[in-house]
């Protein structure tokens, strides 16, 4: 375990390397195909596409890309898909997505009505692809596509900003509340060449309005090791209104030839309620940045996750928490399970700004890796310039505790059983953070569904003891 | 048969010999009392009989139902009667006390040939045996001892051993730490569970829980060897006496 207190970054004097070719001819290609669109739209994609040409990929020398090479994406060449692929209702049954009455569903990136179902909704709310409202020219996409996000020097961000096509849109007007989830399907179908997708989602809750959001990351053909890498690069943003509650649920269920880069945006007003659950199961390697900034007074942030990898699975957590006013609360909760050659990695960064007196910032990684291989760095990072705020933080490492086994097992349990139901008990620490409902019983489902798998074939006997620091600053 | 006949018992913690030969024999529908001060080995002989692993048996015997309970593991003995009430209940978070309790009763019960019980009928034999032992509904979907204080841990280890139904049930200073009232609720509800087929081991520093579960027998265990046995009269005495008396008993029983 690899920890530090306040660091500056300071840009390091290596030049990343510029973006592939192949990235110059795609653009290109893409921005023919949709020069129809507005203008301001092409030019925030052409921003988009000179920051990261400008930038290029992250290496290990950049601090916030320490412990993550991204030299498998960065050396493949992926292709926006030119052609739908054909996918059938029957093609998703298995997912467990048919619980959700809501559910729209996108292949490769894009938008499929065919497989999406939208119930009826409250008056006033809109909900569909990204793409429609492009075309129909909704006031609110333009206000707030790109307003919170700042992709200067971060290159995933910048990409998906030049390849924006389509994605989820839900607009939610003040005092209005959306009962059941919403979920959204992103399905990446194997293609004749390394594919890519740059979803790009817009949640905007006006004041005083509720709705549950899921967004679940998903591959066909799970199982066939000879396909294609596929490389998936989602951002969303979210803009909580006034009061607004907000329940967001993130899962990443790809196969393990999949890269998957995601970044959630929130920006929250006063007294808006947010919670996000970041579910990983799948993916070769997995970077899932979470950034929120309590821009407005008594905002209240809890991001709770929990990461499962095996093999040589690579899951990098990062956490950006600003807090920009006073009385704003954060909670981070992040337990990861870690098998076989997997690679674990836990940066939570809170930032409280001068003026965010009387913060209450929490973050706590908890670990339990299952072989002598597996590996996590933690990173807590806490940057505080006001003078009266609470921030604690704290992180342990450990292997399933004996203690507990032997308890179980003088009940009658045997040592597999107990085992079993001593990570199932580890990965409902998260579950139960999440409210009742169907959002939370399909994570569930998912979760018991993988972990048997996940927890499959630890080498070796566990090594005794446990690493613990706590920090309360 | 006996139910529990230990011979010549020798176990070591870290290379440490903690007992060093202990002689006894438990009869079905006994109730003995394992008394002694700390560090003489009382809770490595609770520990052993539930076969924990990181104590090493170096000689001597165990036969529990006839059968050799030293080449059991924890979870072959519990099938085959055997409940340890832990000294100290281990926290589990994130499992509520009603599935775990499940979980563990349907392994006795597949061990014995009976069917599982489903939630619907294992709820309302829980929520009986948690009247027994004074404890409030709410801790069925409490994770399993995390947050409770040390009288609810105890009082819920007497819950467990009331699920689960041993024949030989050990307990390991369940009384330390209780309050008059919860010790009271502890030993009742041990009361209740004592029956001609099933035997009761109450390992224990102090006297006062034997004034409410009577033994039938009362030992003295010493640096790892029982160095007295007696009916309860023996437990008022050493409450009288304390300890050193039995130390300084003739040194033929001793190294």
């Amino acid at each position: 375990m690899k920890k530090s207190g306040i660091v500056d970054v300071v840009a390091v004097g290596i030049a990343n390397p510029p973006a592939p070719a192949g990235y110059r001819s795609e653009f290109h290609d893409f921005s023919q195909r949709l020069s129809q669109q507005a203008s301001w739209l092409i030019a925030l994609r052409r921003e988009g596409y000179e920051e990261f040409a400008d930038a290029g990929f992250p290496t290990t020398h950049d601090e916030d890309w320490r412990f993550t090479n991204v030299s498998g994406i960065s050396k493949s060449r992926f292709e926006i898909a030119r052609h739908a692929t054909a996918v059938l209702p029957e093609d998703l049954e298995r997912l467990g997505t048919n619980e959700f009455d809501c559910c729209l569903v996108f292949v490769n990136g894009k938008f499929s009505p065919n497989l999406s179902r939208i119930p009826n909704m409250p008056k006033g709310v809109t909900i569909g692809a990204l793409s429609e409202q492009f075309a129909a020219g909704k006031r609110e996409v333009q206000e707030y596509l790109g307003k919170y996000l700042n992709f200067r020097r971060d290159a995933f961000a910048a990409l998906n900003t030049a390849f924006i096509e389509d994605g989820a849109f839900l607009h939610v007007p003040p005092n209005t509340v959306i009962e059941k989830p919403v979920c959204l399907l992103y399905v990446s179908a194997p293609g004749a060449a390394p594919l890519m997708d740059h979803p790009r989602n817009l949640f905007i809750l006006e004041e005083n309005s509720q709705a549950t959001i899921v967004e679940d990351y998903v591959s066909l053909d799970q199982d066939v090791k000879e396909n294609h890498p596929a490389f998936s690069n989602a951002v969303t943003e979210l803009v909580a209104g006034e009061c607004a509650v907000v329940s967001h649920t993130m899962i990443v269920r790809e196969s393990e030839r999949t890269f998957n880069v995601s970044t959630l945006r929130i920006q929250q007003a006063r007294n808006s309620n947010l919670s996000t659950h970041s579910v990983l199961l799948g993916g070769e390697l997995v970077r899932n940045n979470v950034h929120p900034v309590l821009a407005g007074e008594g905002a209240e942030c809890l991001i709770n996750g929990l990461f499962m990898a095996n093999g040589r699975q690579h899951m990098d957590n990062y956490m950006l928490v600003e807090h920009a006013s006073p009385h704003s609360s954060s909670r981070q909760y992040y337990n990861g399970i870690l098998n076989g050659n997997a690679h674990g990695v836990f940066h939570g960064r809170i930032i409280v700004h001068k003026d965010a007196q009387k913060t209450d910032a929490k973050q706590t990684n908890r670990n339990l890796l299952l072989s002598d291989d597996a590996q996590i760095d933690t990173k807590p990072q806490l940057e505080i310039y006001a003078d009266d705020v609470k921030c604690t933080h704290g992180a342990t490492i450990g292997h399933v505790d004996e203690n507990a086994l032997f308890y179980l097992r003088s009940r009658g349990l045997d040592e597999s059983s107990a085992k079993h139901l001593l990570l199932e008990a580890f990965a409902n620490e998260c579950l139960d953070r999440m409210h009742p409902g169907p959002a939370r019983d399909h994570v569930q489902r998912l979760v018991f569904e993988w972990l048997p798998e996940r927890a499959r074939l630890s080498a070796g006997p566990p090594r005794p003891g446990e690493r613990t620091w706590e920090e309360v600053g | 048969m006996s139910l529990l006949e230990i011979k010549n018992l020798h176990a070591s913690v870290n290379a440490n010999e903690i007992l060093r030969g202990v002689d006894l024999r438990v009869n079905a529908g006994e109730v003995h009392s394992i008394m002694g001060p700390n560090g003489s080995g009382k809770s490595t002989l609770a520990q052993v009989l539930a076969r924990r692993e990181s104590y090493q048996v170096t000689d001597g015997s165990i036969l529990f139902h006839g059968k050799d309970l030293l080449a059991m593991k924890p979870e072959e003995a519990a099938l085959e009667g055997l409940f340890l009430a832990f000294q100290y209940p281990v926290e589990i978070p994130g499992i509520s006390n009603a599935y775990f309790l499940r979980a563990a009763l349907n392994a006795v019960r597949k061990g014995r040939g009976e069917d599982e019980l489903d939630a619907i009928d294992f709820l309302p034999l829980l929520k009986e045996k948690m009247r027994l032992l004074e404890m409030d509904e709410r801790f069925l979907n409490r994770p399993v001892n995390e947050g409770f204080s040390g009288g609810e841990k105890k009082r819920n280890e007497i819950v467990q051993m009331a699920v689960l139904e041993p024949t030989l049930a050990v307990l390991d200073e369940t009384d330390s730490g209780l309050d008059i009232d919860a010790l009271k609720i502890v030993a009742r509800g041990v009361n209740t569970m004592r029956r001609k087929d099933r035997a009761i081991v109450v390992v224990t520093h102090y006297q006062r829980l034997l004034d409410y579960i009577v033994p039938d027998f009362v030992h003295v265990l010493v640096s790892g060897r029982i160095v007295k046995s007696g009916g309860p009269e023996l437990a008022l005495e050493l409450e009288d006496k304390g300890y050193s008396w039995t130390e300084s008993e003739p040194a033929g029983a001793r190294r």
